[in-house]
């Protein structure tokens, strides 16, 4: 059949030919169309896809600034950062949340709590593609194994991050204050460009306050990535500038003390060099751990901490509002004698009450039997209520209101001490204010001994005993010694804006002080036992605190009130008397008496600071602790 | 060179060719020169676009050498031999696809792969590339030609039915490229300029039908995703974005060999396989394209000379279609890569990682050669 055919092979060719032809115009117009789109893409469209392409492999990550340093006066080390490998994921890279979780815990030990409060920041609002922590501080064989298995772990990265150390934990909780991790109402005040690498900020206390100084500024690096986020390579860097290291008044040594004296009871001690103002020590007892806070505290610790009946989270010598009591005293005569209310030589007789008239309520003394008389040294020295219930009196609510407020109660004079309060200076307008009631003449007396309406912190009781010290001239409280080695802190340091508290008779600052030396060393001194056999002079005042008000004739036996009823003992003083090098204030919760309990603490503060820290002296532990035993004895 | 047909057709002894060493191996020069330079430089792409795994390198090499011999065997066979054996050929073939529907082996749901103990695995679709054109054009040479319209109905089954048996598997992309293979046979044959025009009148009613019934849903998603790829870019659009990306960020000369960032930063997938020219295009700009584009430009323009000088209607029409194919991959996998058409399995010819087409192919240019060598000269 086909082959008997007859074909004509050339008709066959040139059909051929022509549709060869055909395909070969075909194959040019779709090669010359493949041609045109690449045309399109490569040259026209060029600039697009180079963006395109860059914006894929480069990415701009901001570099955080190493946070400053914080020394104590002697170049001791309070916080320093640490490096601390976590384990972040970016929720934006992750498809199945729940899967990687899962896949993590079986590499990992990840806690409950580590995944409740991931859960609880994956719901909070949050910079896009910013990492969120899963868990911290990985050991060098997590780090391995997740080193091993991120390639099937995208959006997961084991990050080294400094994180703030505080190696004195407890001792600096609450001088220092703490950093923690940016919250959603600071991300409102921050500056989002600044912080744009930095996870921590100061919460509290000198991290708080000087916050600008030590954060430093945010560097930046252009870093090349892959498809799945994985930085290779660093292409453009901007470093960080580093925080300032700063230098505070405070001695560690002190502060340590500070909190032995005070281990095992509730209570606080402020002390401040006189001539610079300097805050020496600043102890709220209990503390607690603030390395705790700065990761993040679960809410079974947080729960602990703040129910705790002991509240080792207040903050004791700067928001702890005590009635000053009888500490107050050294001020008022101060107020008493510059006003003219009363002189010197002016006696009064102490039956062991006061009363505005035969009939009216009678003001006891703390000693029922009374005094007898008694002139403003001896009512210094012995502490007699009768005297100074007189002399309120005489001055009035208006005058007292004047010379405290000099003294620096009812504001915060610190200049950086964050979160300090203001406690209580009375007035007929505050009165008439809070309590839409007049002040009554009784308001008066109660306050000539520092109780009533009156209350003070003990960073404030420190302030007017070191007002005390330097006769009248005004160093207000600071914390900040020096900036990285330079001490001209003008410009950082709030400005000090209390004048000189001048008398008339500047010789009343002498003749006050020894009334309070006669406290530590006179015969009749309420706190002679803390200040026997001591190789210089101190000047001090003790006071005891109601911590509930007994009705006018009721007697209590301190025995009988359970121990938290108890009235809280209080010290105020300084030494030596002629060249004060150190003022405290102290104030032991349920401690009793003040000069059974708190005048021993401030002794063995003196001691302490004169004889062992002083010139030559290095930190000795164990005449420190000697000096606890001596504490306890008289208690 | 002689252009008369006085001996045609007939497996007469060889009188052998005049050019010497070249006639003696059968072998093409030209197109080898050009196919050396392609499998070359497409080498050196893959060792980027592989990102510098030489062991990939090595394993294509090797898959390469193999797809090098089965060219040279083929070449030393006369066109006559493929003639007389092609309905035998083409009998096994349909047998093998047979097989694979019903004891195939394979995976993602589809059977592809025939696994006859003893023997290789081997893929019977990817041999019917072959054999297909070569049963069309043996069966309409025999015939007048342009065919009768019986004949041509013949033709088109010759086509359809290993087709269907392909689709089956299921493997529309291959199934496409084995009846565009037959299809060209028939237009090469002479099919009138009507019967074309009824045929894509056909396609573009049936289209929105086919598109209604016949696909499947990962079929149109692509098509979709072509049309727009911004719809889903971090999931089907992904691709076709950062393939597009990587070759407009090429611009006129490129990145530089290794330099890519597209490909070596991960972002670029496929980027050894399917979508090497992507890596080609961000590395060597728009001046690499023109170069690619014309080695292989002149590899079409080589061969269709050599349809054009063959002495009879079969070597004709199996070298013109095996021609088109070649184009066609060309087309449709740097169209697909460039955003243009939807996303097919279609590796880019003899540059693309993998052996199983690069061996279909080579083979291919092994009967091209065989066609041009062994053309018996008539002195005039």
């Amino acid at each position: 059949m086909p082959w008997g055919e007859f074909k004509n092979i050339a008709a066959e060719r040139r059909l051929f030919q022509r549709r060869t032809l055909v395909m070969l115009i075909f194959v040019m117009l779709l090669t010359g169309a493949l041609i045109a789109r690449l045309y399109q893409l490569q040259i026209v469209e060029h600039e697009i896809y180079t963006t395109l392409s860059d914006k894929n492999r480069v990415q701009v990550q901001s570099v955080p600034p190493p946070r400053g340093l914080v020394y104590d006066r002697n170049r001791v080390l309070l916080a320093e950062n640490r490096p601390v490998f976590s384990v972040t994921l970016v929720p934006e890279r992750i498809t199945d949340m729940s899967a990687t979780l899962a896949r993590l815990q079986t590499i990992l030990s990840i806690s409950d709590e580590d995944l409740e409060r991931f859960q609880r920041r994956l719901k909070e609002r949050r910079r896009p593609f910013q990492e969120l922590p899963l868990r911290y501080d990985l050991n060098e064989d997590e780090i391995a194994r997740l080193a091993v298995l991120r390639h099937e772990l995208p959006g997961v990265e084991v990050q080294a991050e400094l994180v703030r150390y505080y190696p004195h934990s407890e001792l600096t909780a609450h001088a220092l204050g703490f950093v923690g991790r940016i919250n959603q109402s600071e991300l409102q005040r921050i500056d989002p460009v600044n912080y744009a690498g930095t996870n921590y900020i100061g919460k509290s206390g000198i991290e708080r306050f000087y916050e600008k100084l030590l954060h430093g500024k945010v560097g930046y690096q252009h870093v090349e990535t892959n498809a799945r986020g994985r930085t290779l390579r660093v292409l453009e860097r901007q470093n960080p500038v580093p925080g300032e290291n700063i230098q505070l008044h405070l001695d560690l040594r002190l502060q340590r003390l500070a909190h032995k004296l005070l281990d095992g009871r509730r209570g606080a001690i402020v002390a401040i060099e006189p001539a610079t103002g300097g805050i020496l020590a600043l102890a709220s007892v209990p503390g607690f751990d603030a390395n705790q806070f700065v990761t993040g505290i679960s809410v079974e610790d947080y729960r602990e901490l703040s129910e705790s009946r002991d509240k080792p989270l207040f903050n004791r010598a700067l928001r702890g509002q005590y009635p000053p009591g009888s500490t107050l005293k050294p001020m008022l005569a101060i107020a008493a004698l510059d006003s003219g209310a009363t002189t010197r030589n002016r006696s009064i007789w102490d039956p062991g009450y006061f009363q505005f008239n035969s009939s009216g309520r009678r003001y006891r003394d703390w000693k029922r039997s009374g005094h007898g008389w008694v002139d403003l040294n001896l009512a210094l020295a012995q502490s007699c209520d009768v005297y100074f219930y007189e002399i309120a009196v005489d001055m009035g609510v208006d005058t007292i209101h004047h010379y405290l407020s000099r003294f620096g109660f009812g504001e915060d004079a610190a200049l950086d001490v964050a979160g300090a309060l203001s406690g209580l200076l009375p007035s007929r307008e505050w009165k008439q204010g809070a309590r839409q009631e007049p002040w009554y003449p009784g308001d008066t007396v109660n306050l000539g001994i520092g109780q009533g309406f009156m209350l003070a912190t003990p960073l404030q009781l420190a302030t007017a005993t070191a007002l005390i010290a330097d006769r009248g001239f005004w160093i207000e409280p600071r914390l900040l010694k020096s900036i990285d080695g330079n001490n001209d802190l003008t410009s950082f340091l709030p400005e000090q804006n209390h004048a000189p508290l001048t008398l008339k008779n500047p010789d009343d600052w002498e003749f006050v002080v020894e009334a309070m030396a006669d406290v530590m060393h006179g015969a009749r001194g309420t706190a002679r036992a803390a200040g026997a056999n001591a190789s210089y002079r101190m000047a001090g005042k003790t006071g005891t605190a109601q911590v509930f008000s007994l009705a006018e004739d009721e007697e209590y036996d301190a025995e009988e009130v359970k121990e938290r009823l108890r009235d809280h003992a209080m010290f105020v003083g300084f030494a030596p008397v002629d060249n004060p090098q150190i003022a405290v204030s102290v104030i032991v919760e349920n401690g009793g008496g003040g000069s059974s309990t708190a005048a021993p603490v401030a002794r063995a503060l003196f001691d302490a600071w004169l004889l062992e820290f002083g010139e030559g002296g290095g930190d000795r532990e164990g005449s420190a602790a000697a000096d606890i035993a001596n504490v306890e004895g008289p208690r | 060179m002689a252009n008369r047909d006085i001996l045609h057709g007939t497996d007469s002894s060889s009188l052998g060719n005049p050019r010497g060493f070249w006639a003696m191996v059968h072998l093409d020069p030209i197109l080898l020169v050009l196919l050396l330079i392609l499998m070359g430089g497409g080498l050196f792409v893959l060792y980027s676009g592989a990102d510098r795994n030489i062991d990939m390198i090595k394993a294509q090499g090797i898959r390469l050498g193999i797809a090098f011999v089965a060219m040279v065997v083929l070449a030393q066979l006369d066109p006559a031999v493929f003639r007389r054996w092609a309905p035998l050929f083409y009998g096994l073939g349909l047998v093998a696809l047979l097989a694979v529907l019903l004891v195939g082996v394979g995976a993602k749901g589809a059977q592809r792969w025939l696994a006859v103990p003893g023997l290789p695995r081997f893929q019977p679709s990817e041999y019917m590339k072959l054999v297909v054109p070569m049963m069309a054009a043996w069966y309409l040479s025999r015939h007048y030609l342009p065919p009768r319209l019986r004949h041509l109905a013949v033709g088109m089954a010759i086509v359809l039915v290993p087709m269907a048996m392909i689709v089956k598997q299921p493997d529309l992309g291959t199934s496409l490229l084995v009846g565009m293979a037959g299809i060209f046979v028939v237009f090469f044959a002479g099919i009138s300029w009507k019967l074309i025009a009824a045929f894509f009148a056909l396609v573009s009613v049936s289209a929105p039908v086919m598109w209604m019934y016949g696909m499947r849903d990962y079929q149109k998603q692509r098509v979709l995703t072509m049309l727009d790829p911004q719809s889903d870019p971090l999931g089907a659009g992904w691709n076709i974005i950062q393939s597009k990306t990587a070759i407009g960020s090429g611009g006129y000369d490129g990145k530089g060999w290794l330099q890519g960032t597209q490909s070596h930063l991960e972002f670029l997938p496929e980027s050894h396989t399917d979508f090497i020219v992507a890596v080609l295009a961000e590395e060597f700009g728009f001046v690499g394209m023109l170069v690619l584009l014309t080695v292989y430009f002149l590899i079409i323009l080589r061969c269709l000379y050599i349809a054009v000088s063959a002495q009879d209607s079969f070597s004709r029409l199996l070298a013109g279609a095996l021609t088109m194919t070649f184009f066609i991959y060309i087309f449709v996998n740097i169209g697909m890569v460039s955003g243009m058409l939807p996303v097919v399995g279609v590796p880019l010819p003899l540059v693309s990682y993998g052996g199983t087409s690069g061996v279909t192919l080579m083979a291919a240019f092994g009967v091209l050669m065989s066609i041009q060598s062994h053309r018996r000269m008539i002195c005039s």
